[in-house]
């Protein structure tokens, strides 16, 4: 068995954050998230959990370390939240720096390993309350928490500005006039049925999505609208930081800028994370129950527009794909057989990837261990074989993903593992394929 | 001798029962004023039917990722938990208690069958300690928590084996056996085995948030 202390990586974050901690700081920090914010069901998970190690294949980490039972789920568990909970919070800064880099680098909160406790202990939320801790006593790898500073501060994940918001939808929408001469990207619309939202990244340096989403809305003949005012983007870092005030505040804007525009309901582009912050967690920070705005998931969105017969292609998809499911949308939101149906409509040839649909592995950049950054890569590489024996069994050559994070992990894994595979959202697929007027 | 086998079949058992129950109900209690308090977001989610179709799902071998990823655990920890309800309420021997102590008539195993299936649950414990002792992933998470809760329910089985058996004196045994009961049942709610009153609680947690929430299957 491996040991955390023995593959320790050097971070600023991390390393900065632990410099500043005394044992008594950690106890208060420990008890008081412990005792406010945490209750039976930490309590009853720790104390029922027998031990068994049934939990332990169902983690990708495990499984791509040659069963290193340093990364099984319950080992994970037992070396940070278990350690905090039975010394009640003594415990050293350094080791603070070990958990922290267990809890946000080898989970990715992805909950495969539900399916596989009979006891039905939730891993992913045990990781996440050590996160959080750690947050409080301000140990967080760097490249995630600037990442929610950046959200703190501009209420996107990008430092983007809020006129280079705006600069970047009309700019898209005047390339995209080239092709489609009277297409509009329609600023804070009231009313319209569709809030579309994106994440910061698509501005940023993936604005072809913007591009190739507006085309579909415009070529189905959809009434939408995109907002021009902070609210827009949907990601949210601040959730997997453990930055739970910040995640709250982040959802409050972006439910509260759709319920402005009283539209009816909000489309999110394909993304995995920000679907979690909306039905899972933000909402229920806030105190909802479930979104107070209608949303659905891109996936389901073409999925609806494929079953009005509003997309309409020229021709299917002729090499062989493959699916990547996301965890936030499959065991999330169980989307896998929309999922399906949609890329079977757009595709001659789907090779299953085994195991798939909810039990589908994790891309290992998810949780946000991908923000994690550089210094964390190798992690991810090493940690996620699995997924590369996975993609390279299919034999085939583009792999449908319809999650950014998704996108970014399985692309660095494909690279390293050296595949000669390609991801595609499944708006690239519908762009390439779809009707577009003659010029 | 006899005297201590009075004391220990009469008025100890009585304690054992009393700490058992009402142990349980503190622990059940308290731990729902705790969620009450501080898990709404969970509760919120809490359904029925959701919680039903985990546990079935759960309750047939083989039928969850956890099952098939290791068949003798799946195996063992079947007869185990079957074989610990038959015997600790179905035996003949304990048949004859039932109806003693409380004046309840219940169904009784046939004596050969009821030696029998007390052999397969000491088996079945035996796999459970060869896991704790051999493979990696159980090992390295085993204290000695884990270690007290098996011998805990190793010890009423073993020892009733051997008073049934008439290996060593009897009445010995048999004290020591119902001893080892008494000790099991009172400890239920104190120890890892307390998972016999919330298993099923956070079984039902996880089927609801999968069922209601995530809409897909938690097996
Ligand atoms: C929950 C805990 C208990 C378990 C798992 C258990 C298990 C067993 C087993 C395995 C046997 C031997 C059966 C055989 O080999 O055929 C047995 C016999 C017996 N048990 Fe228990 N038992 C428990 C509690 C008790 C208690 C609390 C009492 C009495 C207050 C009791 C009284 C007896 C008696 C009188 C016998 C017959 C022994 C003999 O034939 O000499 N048991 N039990
Ligand atoms: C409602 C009743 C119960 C439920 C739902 C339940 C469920 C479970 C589950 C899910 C496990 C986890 C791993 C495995 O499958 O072995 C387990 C383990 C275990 N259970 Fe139970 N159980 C119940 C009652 C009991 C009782 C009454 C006892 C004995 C007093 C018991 C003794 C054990 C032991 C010793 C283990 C650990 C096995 C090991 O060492 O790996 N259980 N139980
Ligand atoms: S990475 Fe996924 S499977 Fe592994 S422990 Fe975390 S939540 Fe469980
Ligand atoms: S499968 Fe569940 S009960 Fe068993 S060790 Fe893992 S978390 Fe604990």
């Amino acid at each position: 068995m491996s040991r955390i202390a023995d593959r320790k990586v050097a971070d600023p974050g991390l390393a900065n954050g632990v410099a500043s901690l005394t044992p008594e700081k950690i106890e208060k920090v420990v008890n008081q998230v412990l005792k406010g914010e945490t209750g039976a069901k930490l309590k009853v998970y720790q104390e029922t959990c027998m031990r068994c190690g049934l939990c332990s294949q169902g983690c990708h980490f495990y499984m791509s370390h040659d069963f290193d039972p340093s990364y099984s789920p319950v080992n994970k568990a037992t070396e940070t939240m278990y350690e905090l909970m039975n010394k009640k919070g003594k415990v050293t800064p350094d080791q603070i720096y070990l958990m922290a880099q267990m809890a946000f680098t080898e989970c990715n909160l992805c909950k495969r390993c539900a399916h596989y406790c009979p006891i039905g202990i939730d891993t992913g939320y045990i990781m996440s309350m050590v996160r959080r801790i750690c947050y409080m006593l301000d140990v967080v790898p760097q490249y995630i928490r600037d990442t929610s500073h950046s959200h703190a501060s501009t209420m996107n994940q990008m430092w983007v500005k809020d006129d280079e918001w705006i600069d970047s939808l009309q700019w898209q929408e005047d390339e995209a006039r080239d092709e489609f001469p009277d297409l509009r990207i329609p600023l804070d619309k009231e009313g319209a049925d569709v809030y579309y939202s994106v994440i910061a990244p698509e501005p940023k340096f993936r604005t072809q999505l913007i591009y190739q989403a507006a085309a579909i809305m415009h070529a189905a003949g959809v009434d939408y609208t995109m907002p021009s005012e902070p609210g827009w983007d949907n990601s949210d870092m601040c959730m997997f930081v453990g930055d739970y005030e910040n995640m709250g505040r982040l959802k409050r804007a972006h439910f509260e800028s759709a319920q402005k525009l009283r539209v009816k309901r909000i489309v999110m582009g394909e993304c995995g994370h920000a679907f979690r912050s909306v039905y899972d967690m933000g909402n229920r920070w806030l105190g909802y129950k479930n979104s107070p705005v209608p949303i659905v998931h891109a996936i389901e969105f073409y999925w609806e527009l494929i079953q009005q017969g509003k997309i309409k292609i020229t021709h299917k998809y002729e090499k062989p794909v493959t699916i990547q499911d996301p965890c936030n949308v499959m065991r999330g939101r169980g989307l896998m057989d929309k999922l399906r149906e949609v890329v079977h409509f757009l595709c001659e040839e789907v090779v299953e990837m085994i195991p798939n649909r909810e039990h589908n592995y994790c891309c290992c950049a998810g949780g946000g261990v991908i923000n994690c950054g550089p210094p964390f890569k190798n992690t991810r590489m090493e940690g996620n074989r699995i997924k590369a024996e996975q993609l390279k069994a299919t034999g085939v050559h583009d792999v449908v993903i319809p999650c950014h994070n998704c996108h970014g992990g399985l692309e660095d894994i494909i690279g390293y593992y050296d595949l000669g595979m390609h991801g595609k959202f499944i708006g690239d697929i519908i762009y390439e394929l779809m009707e577009k007027p003659e010029l | 001798m006899t005297e201590f086998y009075v004391f220990v079949s009469g008025p100890l058992a009585w304690i054992a029962w009393g700490f058992f129950i009402i142990g349980s109900i503190y622990r059940l209690v308290s731990m729902y004023a705790l969620a009450k308090a501080k898990d709404g977001s969970s509760l919120a989610y809490m359904s029925l039917p959701y919680s039903l179709r985990s546990i079935l799902n759960w309750l047939i071998p083989f039928n969850t990722m956890g099952w098939k990823s290791d068949p003798l655990m799946t195996v063992a920890t079947f007869l185990f938990h079957i074989g610990f309800l038959l015997v600790a309420v179905f035996l003949g021997a304990h048949a004859v208690l039932w109806d003693t102590a409380f004046g309840i008539s219940i169904p009784s195993l046939p004596g050969g069958f009821g030696d029998a299936v007390s052999f397969v649950v000491i088996a079945a414990c035996a796999v459970f300690a060869y896991r704790r002792l051999a493979l990696p992933h159980v090992k390295g998470v085993t204290r000695p928590k884990d270690w007290f809760s098996l011998i805990l329910v190793a010890l009423p089985f073993v020892t009733g084996v051997l008073a049934y058996h008439q290996v060593g004196p009897v009445l010995l045994m048999t004290t020591l056996h119902v001893l080892a009961g008494e000790l099991l049942l009172a400890l239920i709610p104190f120890t890892r085995l307390s998972h016999a009153l919330f298993a099923l609680l956070t079984r039902s947690y996880m089927g609801s948030e999968f069922g209601a929430v995530r809409h897909a299957k938690d097996w």
